[in-house]
């Protein structure tokens, strides 16, 4: 589960910004709405552990994140949060297996070529296991993406605007397999968007006012 | 790049280590890091070869010095009569008579303890054959391997390397050739054969490159014939009791002149039989008029007399008295000037390549920052991104340092068979100099300081903000 508490974060000089409690239970769907500039990346980076909160308290699991420090912070977001972002970035030197495996092995899992495998078939990119992230299409690249934050089954699956860039259909095949992949290693997913259109998938949502 | 794959292939393992992903950031870039690799091998495999033949021509100089006082021989270079009669290196510098080295010859001479008497000028298929006595052994501290020591007039001993290299065996025979190259047209064709009849063992000095016979061997290939010579050799020595002593030290003197010797049969058959009849009863000191090229002197105890009988031998004599100690440290010091030079270059290749190990890690920064962030976001600590990029340069400096090296071994081991050619010294690519470790040491150091500001950077990436702008 994610859970929020009275979360604070201030830019160095900036007025701080407030954020409305959130509270995501295991297994659930959430949807974080905003527009633009109202501070959706700040608390993407926040409920991920990227940026540490002024105030509040961020729950992971059992686990206040805003309280982890340092390595701990870092093992604990790489084993139990997976974030998908916006636009797909990889290491650029390494196969697509090769990301996955960085990701199982920066978590402090020891590498399991069967599990990436199997989740690239899923993902309909098993054929793309050796390739160069950069010789892919957006949409594969996107997939391999959704691949890596589920490749250590998280507690938690973020995604900022994974639907920005899309087309209705696309859009709609993103989600479901967002859901799907969500539902199948029981993690507690929260997609941060400004997209209008997928209000009516999700029934949690959570309305930030810049 | 199929050996990359081969590389790849081996190191690739189920985990993704920090090294198989430095290695793998490395290889994406193969032009980079071939550069900067080939900037590293040179300058550590040019200090690395420098050191090595620094350390193995002052070894072979120290080796060969064997004890050697003073070296006694006809007037020219000092550092000529030194490389020529103790490094067999150079020419002889021309030729003494016994005569005048008589007093040096004196085993009852006060202050010295062994005088080596050497007769250069001939070779055979380029090693030198040197009119001798057998305490030059003691010298060197060689003994006989197979057969016996030479006795008789023509009975030679060759040096381990000698009998190695010409595959030569106890009875072997042949004919010397004049001068100290290997020419063919020098042969003396007309004069008695040499014979083998031991071969000494391994010394690893230069003993082991020479042929060693009887002084009056010498003599008698040269009385066996007239013939024009250069005016330095040996060879001149036989002329008989009333010649001109004047006309007799020019020869010494005048290395270029060229002179006939014309023997007067009668004079000379006997002067022949009489080496051979008289051979074990007499001394070389029986043959006043005769010449040598030097003397090896070994003293007793070094002090005021012994320094002053060099100055006096210079001041008094028709002969020269070289110091191998002096001369051959004016040599490493001309030298020095030479390797410092090189050295100091060597080390200016190797500072280059460390600016380009640091450079190329700090470019890469800015193209990998987001993939950096991404590792923190995946788990990677602040400590394993700087570990990161600090192997990254550390295996640069390791692979650079394993190719300098192989690079000046191999180099060495090239150069050494050139030596052999010219010099007929040993040199060996294969040994290794604990300076080198010193060397291994500050190659990765080096690598780790050209890395470290780098890996400080990447380790302060803030990832919110550089997701933020991805």
């Amino acid at each position: 589960m994610l859970r929020t508490e009275n979360l604070t974060f201030a830019y160095q000089g900036n007025s701080a910004l407030q954020f409305p409690d959130i509270n995501c239970p295991t297994g659930e769907h959430c949807l974080l709405l905003g527009q633009s500039g109202s501070g959706k990346t700040t608390l993407l980076h926040l409920l991920g552990g990227l940026l540490t909160p002024t105030q509040g308290k961020v729950i992971v699991g059992e686990t206040d994140i805003a309280k982890l420090r340092g390595a701990r912070a870092d093992h604990f977001r790489g084993q139990n949060i997976g974030i998908i972002f916006q636009k797909a970035h990889f290491v650029k030197s390494l196969t697509v297996e090769e990301n996955l495996l960085l990701a199982q092995s920066l978590a402090g899992a020891s590498g399991d070529k069967k599990r990436i495998k199997d989740l690239l078939e899923r993902l309909n990119v098993g054929h793309k296991l050796n390739a160069r992230p950069d010789r892919l299409s957006q949409g594969e690249q996107q997939r391999v993406a959704i691949a890596r934050a589920l490749v250590n089954n998280p507690k938690v699956i973020l995604a900022d605007e994974p639907t920005s860039a899309l087309d209705d259909v696309n859009t709609e095949e993103v989600i479901q397999l967002l859901e799907e992949q969500a539902k199948a290693v029981n993690a507690t997913l929260l997609v941060v968007t400004h997209d209008g259109r997928l209000k009516d998938r999700f029934s949690n949502k959570i309305q930030i006012s810049g | 790049m199929r050996a990359l794959d081969i590389i790849h292939s081996t190191l690739y393992i189920q985990n993704m280590n920090s090294l198989l992903l430095s290695w793998k950031n490395l290889t994406a870039k193969p032009l980079s890091m071939l550069l900067t690799l080939v900037l590293f091998a040179l300058g550590v495999g040019l200090i690395s070869l420098l050191m090595i033949l620094q350390k193995q021509t002052q070894d072979q100089f120290d080796k060969n010095l064997a004890g050697i006082d003073l070296v006694v021989g006809a007037k020219g270079s000092k550092l000529q009569l030194i490389l020529g009669s103790m490094y067999h290196v150079d020419n002889p510098t021309g030729n003494i008579t016994i005569k005048e080295a008589r007093p040096f010859m004196n085993p009852k001479h006060p202050l010295i303890e062994m005088s080596v008497p050497l007769s250069l000028g001939d070779s055979h298929k380029g090693y030198r054959i040197v009119g001798t006595e057998k305490n030059i052994l003691e010298l060197y501290n060689a003994e006989i391997g197979e057969g016996k020591l030479w006795n008789k007039v023509m009975e030679v001993n060759l040096g381990a390397s000698v009998a190695a290299d010409l595959n030569a065996k106890i009875g072997t025979r042949f004919k010397s050739s004049h001068g100290l190259i290997e020419d063919d047209n020098l042969i003396h064709e007309d004069s008695k054969d040499f014979i083998v009849v031991g071969i000494l063992q391994p010394t690893g000095s230069v003993i082991d490159q020479l042929i060693l016979t009887r002084t009056e061997s010498i003599w008698e290939v040269h009385d066996g014939h007239a013939h024009d010579e250069e005016g330095g050799h040996e060879g001149h020595a036989h002329e008989e009791g009333g010649h001109d002593e004047h006309a007799h030290e020019d020869n010494a003197h005048d290395h270029s002149g060229h002179e006939h010797h014309d023997h007067a049969e009668g004079e000379h058959d006997h002067e022949e039989h009489a080496i051979e009849e008289n051979i074990v009863e007499k001394t070389l000191l029986d043959y006043p008029d005769k010449s040598i090229t030097s003397l090896l002197i070994k003293f007793k105890g070094r002090g005021f007399q012994t320094l002053n009988m060099g100055r006096q031998i210079d001041e008094n004599t028709d002969m020269i008295a070289a110091s191998p100690a002096i001369e051959i440290n004016r040599l490493y010091a001309n030298m020095g000037v030479g390797i410092n030079g090189l050295t100091y270059l060597a080390y200016l290749i190797t500072f280059v390549s460390a600016l380009s190990i640091f450079i190329s890690l700090f470019s890469s920064l800015k193209d990998r920052k987001y993939e950096l962030a991404l590792m923190r976001v995946m788990g990677a600590s602040r400590g394993k991104v700087f570990g990161l990029i600090l192997v990254e340069g550390l295996l640069l400096a390791v692979l650079g340092c394993f190719l300098g090296l192989l690079l000046s071994h191999v180099g060495m081991h090239i150069l050494a068979g050139y030596m052999k050619e010219s010099y007929r010294y040993t040199f060996s690519g294969m040994t290794f100099l604990k300076q080198e470790y010193f060397l291994i040491a500050g190659a990765l150091l080096l690598g780790i300081v050209a890395a470290f500001i780098p890996a400080v950077q990447a380790s302060r990436t803030d990832i919110s903000e550089t997701l933020g702008q991805g």
